[in-house]
């Protein structure tokens, strides 16, 4: 069974409809990236897998292990294991990084009928992830990316990800705002946490980031579908020719 | 010659409230004279309403409509209620001074322990002989009919320099139902003392009570106080406090009024800064739901030049509920270096919440440095989804949101023990709502 199965998926926003029939599959270990100019609906496409509202599915469904992915609400899908690392991660002012952590971590763990992680279990595996998300432990006790750097924000999400062991990741344009040397640092985090059991889609504008996120899959998107898939070679085909041949496809 | 007599909603004549209640009133003939005056203004005045500037918001005639009659002196069930409702309140370590339904119960109360510390009297006693506990400057119809009709409180006097070991917590329990509490309480702090002052109002099982405070207090040159009160009345019940404050030189002095209760309340507060180089912390939080209406009304009077005012408020509205915030601050001709801040924001978590933020400043000196902020909105969605896709129910989601919006205020406390329980109690108010 597919991890993830996109079926002819239909979108509308406020009467417009963004996706047009849109088709992916992704098994297990698989590094997807999808690619494709502003506007061609990469991110309405993870929007709607995290089950952020305002999204109209008219058509079409998700199925993720094979179940029907939007019939759950978002904290459904989260605790199911469905990440999305947010292009432009919120600030929470008031609460903490490591609350926020904790309260996520548990309330997943209690929707999955788990038991709730110990204090102490669960301060040594935060300090394992973020010593080696290079992340200071003074950030941690900061209101949620509060004052962080766009690397910081980016690396606190690779740090949740880590945490939470999701089986689908979502990267949602990780690779916007951040320079190389905070590009490096986040894609080498990525990298450590893909395993055999675990997916990740990566969705992005530029070749840039799949120098260092190597796909095994990569799909151009336009216009609300999936006009072509390859293999990682397409993605540098893209980056000499440009998006353009697509725009009237 | 015919003379209209004042009515209630209920046919009862205004007058029975305090002829009613007359010989249970402590009080010489002199201080009952004084009442009796009281009350002849409260008489003249009625309850306020929506066409005095000062509670336009929080209009008691159609809010609450009567007064009802002062409660009986507890008995002994109702005394034993009581103690349960002090065991499941106090605060630990705190010495308790406990009020029921108005009256002082020394049984419920650390009098020994807080003696060793602290001068203490009731108020009972105190006015026995003096009528100057009635005496209170600002006024309006509340206070004086607090003044006619306030049957005990403490006294409390804290010698200049004394360092309190322990805070003193004075609770207000309600046991009767329908019917009224009014209590009047003095806390002289002397100068360079350090202490810390808890207020409780909760319920012993009483349904739909009034309770109608008031407190003076006064704080010597260089002393460093905590004022917190916690107003956690039952849901239908009505609470109105006046506070009346003078504050002296080099003081630090930080209030905190948490509202978790009651149909109808208003804290309102008058301060005035008496002497220079002070510093005034105001802060509160106002949780509110169904069809509660909680009321801050406050007054910082900088009367003499260099001192600070801060007042941060929070209130978060559900359901129904109707939040008012009324700040006023005055900086006298001659309080020039004045630093007075207030910022007032309101959370409203449905269509039908209500906030009222009304800010004042009324500047005659020209060097000061004065502002004022308020805001009133909704939670936002962009976080919400933000902690739903990492796991949290919507709920949840929000009650942590919550938790953060009046964290601003509570952070303000500068106890580590007392943040602590302030921040339980209003844990215990967000799981209420989920």
């Amino acid at each position: 069974m597919a991890l993830l199965e996109v079926k002819d998926l239909k979108v509308r926003v406020e009467e417009r409809e963004i996706l047009h029939g849109l088709t992916l599959t992704v098994n297990e270990g698989e590094i997807h990236a999808i690619m494709g100019p502003n506007g061609s609906g990469k991110s309405t496409l993870s929007h709607v897998i995290a089950g952020k509202p305002g999204y109209e599915v008219t058509d079409g469904q998700i199925l993720f292990m094979g179940e029907d992915l939007l019939e759950m609400a978002p904290e459904e899908r989260a605790a199911k294991g469905v990440f999305l690392a947010f292009q432009y991660p919120v600030e929470i002012p008031g609460v903490t990084t490591m609350n926020f952590l904790r309260t996520a971590l548990n309330a997943q763990r209690k929707a999955r009928g788990e038991t709730e992680l110990m204090v102490p279990d669960f301060l040594k595996k935060v300090r394992e992830v973020s010593k080696s998300l290079n992340i200071p432990q003074d950030m941690l006790k900061r209101g949620v990316n509060v004052g962080f750097s766009g690397g910081e924000k980016k690396r606190n999400e690779v740090l949740q990800m880590a945490l939470f062991e999701p089986s689908l990741c979502i990267l949602d344009e990780m690779d916007s705002g951040l320079d190389i040397d905070a590009l490096r640092i986040a894609a080498d985090g990525v990298n450590a946490l893909h395993s055999p059991k675990r997916a990740m889609v990566v969705i992005t504008h530029y070749q840039r980031l799949l120098n260092y996120i190597v796909p095994d899959f990569v799909h151009v998107m336009s216009k609300g579908r999936v006009v072509k898939s390859g293999a990682k070679d397409l993605a540098l085909e893209l980056e000499e020719s440009g998006y353009a041949q697509y725009e009237d496809a | 010659m015919n003379v209209a007599v004042a009515k209630t909603g209920n046919g009862r004549a205004v007058s029975d409230l305090f002829t009613s209640a007359e010989g249970r009133l402590p009080g010489s003939p002199s201080v009952i004279a004084a009442r009796r005056e009281a009350f002849e203004t409260y008489e003249r005045l009625g309850l306020p309403h929506r066409r005095i500037e000062e509670w336009k918001y929080t209009d008691l005639r159609a809010l609450v409509g009567e007064v009802l009659p002062l409660a009986a002196n507890p008995d002994a069930a109702a005394l034993k209620r009581a103690a349960d409702a002090v065991k499941a309140h106090a605060i630990a370590g705190a010495r308790k001074l406990v009020l029921v339904d108005g009256v002082f119960a020394a049984d419920l109360s650390d009098v020994k322990a807080l003696a060793a510390e602290a001068g203490f009297r009731t108020s009972r006693e105190t006015l026995e002989k003096d009528a100057g506990l009635l005496t209170t400057a600002p006024t309006d119809a509340v206070i004086s009919l607090n003044a006619a009709m306030a049957t005990d409180g403490v006294v409390l006097d804290i010698a200049d320099g004394a360092q309190l070991s322990a805070p003193i917590q004075i609770i207000h329990i309600a046991t009767a139902a329908s019917a009224s509490a009014f209590t009047r309480s003095q806390v002289a702090v002397g100068k360079g003392a350090r202490a810390t002052i808890i207020e409780s109002f909760v319920a012993a099982g009483a349904k739909a009570y009034q309770v109608n405070d008031a407190v003076i207090v006064s704080i010597g040159d260089n002393a460093d106080v905590a004022h917190i009160r916690l107003m956690d009345d039952a849901p239908d019940a009505v609470n109105i406090t006046s506070q009346f404050v003078t504050v002296g030189a080099n003081v630090k002095f930080n209030v905190f009024n948490m509202t978790t209760g009651a149909a109808v309340s208003r804290l309102q507060g008058f301060f005035t800064l008496a002497g220079e180089g002070s510093e005034l912390s105001v802060n509160g939080v106002n949780l509110l739901q169904k069809t509660e209406h909680g009321d801050t009304t406050l007054v910082v009077d900088h009367a003499v030049p260099n001192c600070v005012s801060r007042e941060v408020f929070r209130a978060v509205i559900d359901d129904r509920a109707h939040s008012v915030f009324q700040g006023r601050i005055i900086v006298r001709p001659d309080a020039q270096k004045t630093d007075g801040k207030m910022m007032i924001r309101a959370l409203l978590l449905s269509d039908e919440a209500e906030a009222d933020n009304k800010p004042e400043l009324e500047i005659f000196a020209d060097d000061v440095s004065c502002g004022h902020g308020a805001t009133a909105g909704a939670l936002d969605d962009s976080l919400l989804f933000y902690l739903k896709a990492r796991g949290l129910p919507e709920k949840q989601a929000q009650a942590l949101l919550i938790q953060a919006f009046v964290g601003e205020a509570i952070e303000q406390i500068a106890d580590d023990d007392l943040r602590e329980h302030v921040i339980g109690i209003a844990e215990r108010w967000l799981e209420r709502r989920q």
